[in-house]
């Protein structure tokens, strides 16, 4: 599958080396940089390249690209997705996957990858087992091996690897047993110039954080579970009871896990609980203006919370002068980026933001697309809702809870 | 307390410190230091100069410290082999160990230390290992086979480790099962050891539950290769598989959509079992675009292929394609392509309101492919053209230049496709004649003008001010303008006369350019010598274009939609262009069989012949005895004296003992046969050939002797220069879907060379030219000799005959099937892909003639496994001779006959241009029954492939 990895910043520079098979010289990389080069930007670069005799397969991640490179036909979804499991892995692990935490571990990154892989085949991907194998760091076990020369490194197999339930580590204890569910929903949307939507989904997931002792057994029903036509889930739970049933019953794994995801399609009509009007002019010379307002809509007598406004200007704008009636606005004149930060929109006249622009050139241009951000508490936006939660297998008495949000995703309105 | 404390160095050099805390006594120290390296190691640093002190700290307890010294020696082990040997006691105790967890960890670091010396140590542990108490040691230990059979296949085969595999298969744990598959496949890969069967799908089935996601992959992939018996077990497959859409890893669901759409196919179209797992098959597909944009882009990729294979599992879903403006620009672009496929009456509106906002985006390639796109839309949904032609002139008022030159082109398409329809814009363009500067958009718009020369006032100006600066242009612009002025001239005689003189001479006296100068000499000669008929032929009404331009050859689009998920299909490429080509048997063996050939004939002619009688003959079996060989072929000789072959009665066998001695003295005998015209041979070629063979000189009779056995040695000189059987052309490019190319040919042997003959028929408009030809990369290697040299542009409804030379020096992959060769050919217009399947006996070399000790020998040698026998008709009744010779004629060589049992044995020898031999046996009754038995053996089993049709072909002919 693949033969080595190496983990490359967006200045060019390998951070990290990591070879399965023989050894690939660094020199491969080269034909990534030349891609690298070409792209306007690190996010365009492809993901897959061809060279002579090996595939490059990468992903992209805060500034840094895991480049993994294969000598022989591979799927390559399973090396992307293996590649985004070792960032969030290294995200767990150092709490960023960025080119500064793995220098710092990189011999603690090159054990974890070793543990992750092997002749190019996913090991251990189980966070829950490689936590047991290689334990993260911290700052009190690093004082606590230093006095007693004991190390980070398990000298044991975790009882978990292979296991009927590989997701769950034995003999887990907790004195205060709880769980919380998050069901999160994501609106993406695309709103025309007139405000009409051009299409909208649902991105929908529910985040478990599990503090339970032993082995639980949870059966989570939905009052609607009908809704849920295309969902991805978490390999701990039983398809067969959701086909029949449609009841979620699961072992949870240790700690934070994805239950499932879900998506929403645009057959459906999905509520818009915001709304922008804008009137945007930009052109060279004077007149150029800017004004936007944003207010709630169908948000269900929510409120909108973190409501973020953001354009990326053209190149000819220089600056502008803006006056936000809430919020704080930036404009960064490297980047272009417009940034308005609104709050939290209370009942009363809707926020707004206008003024002027100042753009070279003599020419108009045409205005950027507008991308939103925005938090509503205490809603799920397809009206989702978890019924009841039981938990057998166990004698004691849980405390479980569930939190429903709804946020934007890819929000953009054209103008 | 971070990691980059080990990169920071001191006076002394790096490496000096460390070889001292490497040494040290504390522990601590110790594990300090190696951090370090592996640090240095994890950024390209080269440390293999520390490795003696690495190793010696190998011998611990800690786990750590010995992880730390595993992964140096992986990295460096290589590069210092006699040292590596250090290292294998502490391996061999550590597999002992009762921890599961070092035991595994020293199968599995031995097996990446990539020396020769090291993997015979590995086999005794190895194979415990894979017969462990704990499961995880198991499952490290299958993955380990799959790293030893990378480096030395034999042994693997030789120890029994592929059985042990095949019985991980059934393991309790399905971890354990997932790793054998894979380990299995990978091997298979190499070499395929181990098929597929029914009993092993359901191993994998259940396994397939239970295993982790990469598990669930291997095991996925592994029943893609997999041909159910009938219906229903691909429907129990597909059922119990079908639930693997709805996993959260994009890999497995993707694998998931492969082996489904690869057993819809076995089912009945119109079955509702196919109509509900098509319904399924969709909502995982639009859940793959939210995730990352990198599976956004391999799904993107897929989903291409699936929609043109089946077309109605997406049709709803044309939202989730829509572009957002912060999508990669790699996703852009795919997603543009699935919108156009998907494109159609009833989406149209909300698919043109998205190009035509996407056309004023930022970045100029997506919006000249969304341009284009709009001009696809038009030809694709006739309905929709009228909106299209709207929407392209709204852009091309927006004026910004790319865009304006994009839709110029697209709308001269629509033209194309539309005649008489739109031509109310025409005035529109020509305001923006000045802004065009592409050569695309240039002639494009010229031929606009030309093409309606009769409605545009001042068609004759605007040419004229292209024709002012001729000699700038593009060869393109250049054809185009010459082709427009003559079309005016036509159209509009009284005025034009100077400007066409003006254009043909530029193009004839001032053009350097071949094609421009033949097409104005066309043009000159056509229109003085008869205007009418310059009329019909400029003026001919055209074809119209096609729909789709773009669509995957049909053959190709199968293939891929068999192999979704992999390169191959993101690639759009033969799933065959993805091997690695050491890893193609054909090459690997080549050199084997050369040596083997060079063996046989340095050993010398004369002095062979006694030790050959001298060799105990082998008893029974298809494979006649040296001895009775021998004799045979003394009989053989003797046939044609005695008068017709088929009806000779079996002559006294020689005793073998005197073989030697009646071999020369009837050697002597020899010239009779060839001069003998009185032989009745029934086919006057074979005759021919016959006729003025050289008399052999009595001193080389036995050479000679056992060249002639057949009637072969003699004739063979002649009969070289006679073509053998030729395979008639058949089409390879039908001019409805290549842009009005259309392609017949054949590839055939003659005078020894191997030659693509082709017919070229121009069925477009224009004239077609800028041939050129580039072949993949095959079984045999097979390349052009020499480029394909068209001298003139094939004009419409012309056809050229071409005959290109081969050789087969080109580079080498294993096709499938065999004789299968990818070809891509240019011209003008565009570049068009197909593939064909040239007849195998093109490859059979002049020199394929074998002597009778060899072909014994290696026929003896061959195991009987090789053995692969057929039943050929002889429908037009040939005699031996007509065979022997019309075989000949082809380079199938007779080596020997002999008639047993009121049966004719025919022996016979071919070689492959790449040295491969094959021998076969002919068994046919005297009786004249009209079937043959034809045993064929070789070697290498892939060369037999079809060559029976081969021979069937031959005796047809």
């Amino acid at each position: 599958m693949l033969n080595s990895l190496f983990i490359v910043n967006t200045s060019g520079d390998v951070i990290l080396e990591k070879h399965w098979k023989s050894v690939i010289h660094r020199s491969i990389c080269d034909y990534f940089f030349d891609a690298q080069k070409k792209a306007s930007c690190p996010e365009d670069v492809p993901p897959i390249i061809a060279t002579p005799h090996h595939y490059l397969i990468s992903v992209y991640h805060s500034q840094i690209f895991l480049v993994a490179v294969s000598t022989e036909e591979t799927p390559p979804l399973m090396v992307i997705e293996f590649l985004h499991r070792v960032v969030a892995t290294l995200t767990s692990y150092f709490d960023e996957c960025s080119d500064s935490a793995i220098k710092d571990n990189c011999v603690m990154v090159f054990e974890l990858l070793d543990e992750m892989l092997d002749n190019g085949y996913p090991l251990v991907t189980e966070l829950n087992i490689l936590q047991d194998l290689i334990k993260p760091p911290n700052f009190l076990r690093n004082i606590a091996n230093q006095v007693t020369g004991r190390t980070n490194i398990s000298e044991v197999l975790p009882s978990g690897q292979l296991s009927n339930i590989p997701w769950r580590r034995h003999g887990v204890k907790y004195t205060n047993n709880e769980a919380y569910f998050d069901v999160i929903e994501e609106i993406d949307a695309i709103i025309d110039k007139q405000g009409a939507t051009v299409c909208s989904e649902i991105q929908g997931y529910i985040d478990c954080c599990s503090r339970l002792t032993g082995m639980p057994d949870l059966t989570m029903t939905l009052v609607n579970p009908r809704l849920l036509d295309d969902v991805s889930f978490h390999p701990c739970v039983r398809f067969k009871r959701w086909e029949n049933e449609r009841v979620l019953s699961f072992v949870p794994p240790d700690g934070n896990f994805r239950l499932l995801s879900y998506h929403i399609a645009t057959q459906n009509i999905v509520a818009i609980p915001i709304y922008v009007r804008h009137s945007i002019l930009l052109k060279g010379g004077v007149g150029s203006r800017i004004e936007l307002t944003v207010g709630p809509k169908q948000s269900m007598g929510k409120v909108l919370e973190e409501v973020v406004v953001e354009m990326t200007m053209p190149k000819a704008v220089q600056n502008c002068n803006l006056t936000p009636s809430h919020g704080k606005y930036s404009f960064d004149p490297a980047s272009k980026l417009l940034q308005w930060n609104v709050g939290k929109i209370e009942l009363g006249k809707p926020p707004t933001l206008k003024g002027s622009v100042t753009v070279s050139g003599t020419a108009v241009v045409e205005p950027p697309p507008i991308s939103v951000k925005f938090k509503i508490n205490q809603l799920a936006a397809s009206g989702l809702k978890v019924n009841r939660l039981d938990m057998y297998g166990e004698n004691y008495k849980p405390f479980k809870g569930v939190k429903y949000i709804t946020k934007a995703g890819r929000f953009q309105i054209r103008t | 307390m971070t990691d980059s404390k080990y990169f920071t160095t001191t006076k002394k050099g790096e490496i000096f410190e460390l070889k001292t805390e490497l040494n040290s006594d504390k522990k601590e120290k110790k594990r300090e230091a190696v951090k370090k390296v592996i640090a240095s190691m994890t950024v390209g640093k080269d440390v293999s100069a520390l490795f003696p002190d690495v190793i010696n700290c190998m011998q611990t307890d800690n786990v750590e410290l010995k992880k730390l010294v595993y992964l140096y020696l992986m990295n460096y082990a290589k590069s210092q082999p006699d040292m590596a040997i250090m290292a294998v006691n502490t391996f061999v105790k550590d597999c002992e160990d009762p921890n599961p967890l070092i035991r595994a960890l020293a199968v599995r670091t031995m097996g990446c230390i990539r020396v020769e010396k090291i993997t015979e140590y590995l086999c005794e542990p190895l194979r415990k290992c894979m017969k462990d108490e704990d499961p995880y040691v198991r499952k490290t230990a299958a993955v380990c086979v799959a790293k030893l059979y990378d480096m030395n296949p034999q042994l693997v085969e030789e120890q029994g480790f592929v059985e042990l595999l095949n019985d991980l298969l059934s393991d309790a744990n399905p971890m354990v099962v997932a790793n054998a598959v894979a380990a299995l496949s990978e091997i298979n890969e190499a070499k395929p050891l181990i098929e597929v069967n029914s009993q092993m799908v359901n191993k994998l089935l259940t396994a397939l539950n239970e295993c982790t996601e990469w598990g669930q992959v291997f095991i996925l992939d592994a029943l893609s290769g997999y041909a159910p018996r009938d219906e229903r077990e691909a429907q129990n497959i597909c059922e119990r598989i079908s639930p693997r859409l709805a996993h959260a890893n994009a890999a497995v669901v993707l694998s998931t959509v492969k082996v489904l759409m690869k057993l819809i196919e076995m089912l009945p179209a119109d079955s509702e079992f196919i109509a509900s797992l098509t319904k399924k098959l969709a909502p995982p597909m639009v859940t793959l675009l939210s995730a990352e944009p990198e599976i956004q882009y391999v799904a993107l990729r897929n989903i291409n292929l699936i929609v043109q294979k089946r077309p109605d599992i997406l049709k709803q879903e044309m939202k989730v394609f829509f572009v957002k403006y912060n999508d990669p620009i790699y996703v852009k672009m795919e997603k543009l392509d699935v919108m156009i496929r998907l494109a159609q009456q009833s989406n149209i509106a909300q698919v043109l309101s998205e190009l035509k906002e996407y056309a004023t985006e930022v970045d100029v390639d997506f919006v000249r492919k969304s341009v284009r796109a709009i001009g696809r839309c038009a030809i694709k949904v006739e309905q929709s053209a009228e909106r299209c032609v709207a929407t392209l002139l709204e852009l091309i008022q927006t004026k910004v230049n790319y865009v304006v030159q994009e839709a110029v082109v697209v709308i001269k398409d629509i033209f194309r496709k539309y005649p008489n329809r739109y031509e109310s814009i025409i005035s529109t363009l020509c305001e923006n004649l000045d802004t065009l500067d592409e050569p695309e958009a240039r002639a494009s718009m010229i031929w606009i003008i030309g093409e309606y020369a009769e409605r545009i006032d001042n068609a004759d100006e605007l040419l004229e001010s292209f024709v002012d600066g001729f000699h700038d242009e593009n060869t393109q612009v250049q054809l185009q303008l010459l082709t427009s002025v003559v079309k005016l001239f036509l159209k509009r005689p009284t005025d034009t006369q100077q400007l066409v003189q003006r254009v043909l001479s530029l193009a004839t006296q001032d053009s350097d350019n071949p094609d421009l100068r033949d097409r104005g000499y066309i043009y000159w000669r056509l229109l003085s010598a008869d205007p009418a008929a310059a009329k019909q032929v400029v003026l001919a009404e055209k074809p119209l274009i096609s729909e789709e331009t773009d669509l995957l050859e049909p053959s190709l689009l199968d293939q891929l939609v068999c192999h979704i998920g992999s390169l191959a299909s993101v690639y759009h490429k033969p799933p065959s262009s993805f091997v690695d080509n050491t890893k193609a048997p054909l090459r690997q063996l080549a050199p084997n069989a050369a040596a083997l050939a060079t063996n046989g004939s340095s050993s010398g002619d004369m002095d062979s012949a006694p030790g050959l009688i001298g060799v105990p003959a082998p008893s029974g079996g298809a494979v006649p005895s040296q001895d009775t060989l021998i004799a045979d072929l003394l009989q053989l000789d003797m046939n044609p004296m005695g008068g017709s072959s088929a009806a000779a009665p079996a002559a006294p066998v020689a005793a073998p003992g005197g073989g030697l001695d009646d071999l020369l003295g009837l050697g002597g005998g020899a010239p009779s046969y060839g001069a003998a015209p009185a032989a009745p041979m029934a086919d006057p070629l074979a005759a021919w050939g016959a006729a003025p063979a050289p008399p052999a000189a009595a001193g080389g009779g036995l050479n000679d002797l056992f060249g002639l056995g057949g009637g072969g040695g003699g004739m063979g000189g002649v009969m070289g220069g006679v073509q053998g059987f030729q395979t008639p052309k058949t089409q390879w490019l039908d001019a409805a879907s290549h842009k009005g190319l259309q392609l017949e040919g054949a590839v055939v042997r003659k005078n020894g060379a191997i030659y693509m003959e082709m017919a070229i028929t121009n069925k477009a408009m224009q004239p077609l030219s800028d041939f050129a030809i580039q072949f993949n990369k095959n079984s045999f290697g097979l390349v052009p000799a020499q480029p394909l040299h068209i001298a003139a542009p094939v004009f419409p409804n012309q056809t050229t005959q071409v005959s290109l030379r081969l050789d087969t020096n080109g580079p080498v992959q294993k096709m499938d099937p065999l004789a299968n060769v990818q070809i891509a050919m240019k011209n003008n217009v565009d570049v068009f892909y197909f593939a064909t399947v040239v007849p195998m006996l093109v490859y059979f070399a002049e020199d394929g003639m074998m002597e009778k000790r060899e072909f014994l020998e290696l026929w003896k040698e061959i195991p009987e496994a090789n053995e692969q026998q057929f039943t050929i008709m002889n429908n037009r009744g040939l005699s031996a001779d007509d065979i022997c010779s019309k075989l000949q004629a082809n380079n199938v060589f007779t080596v020997a006959r002999r008639s047993v049992d009121g049966q004719e044995l025919l022996y016979h020898s071919i070689k492959y241009t790449n040295k491969i031999v094959v021998l076969s046996e002919l068994k046919m009754e005297i009786t004249g029954a009209p079937t043959l038995t034809l045993s064929l053996k070789s070697r290498h089993v892939t060369a037999l492939a079809n060559l029976n049709e081969m021979y069937q072909q031959i005796f047809d002919n």
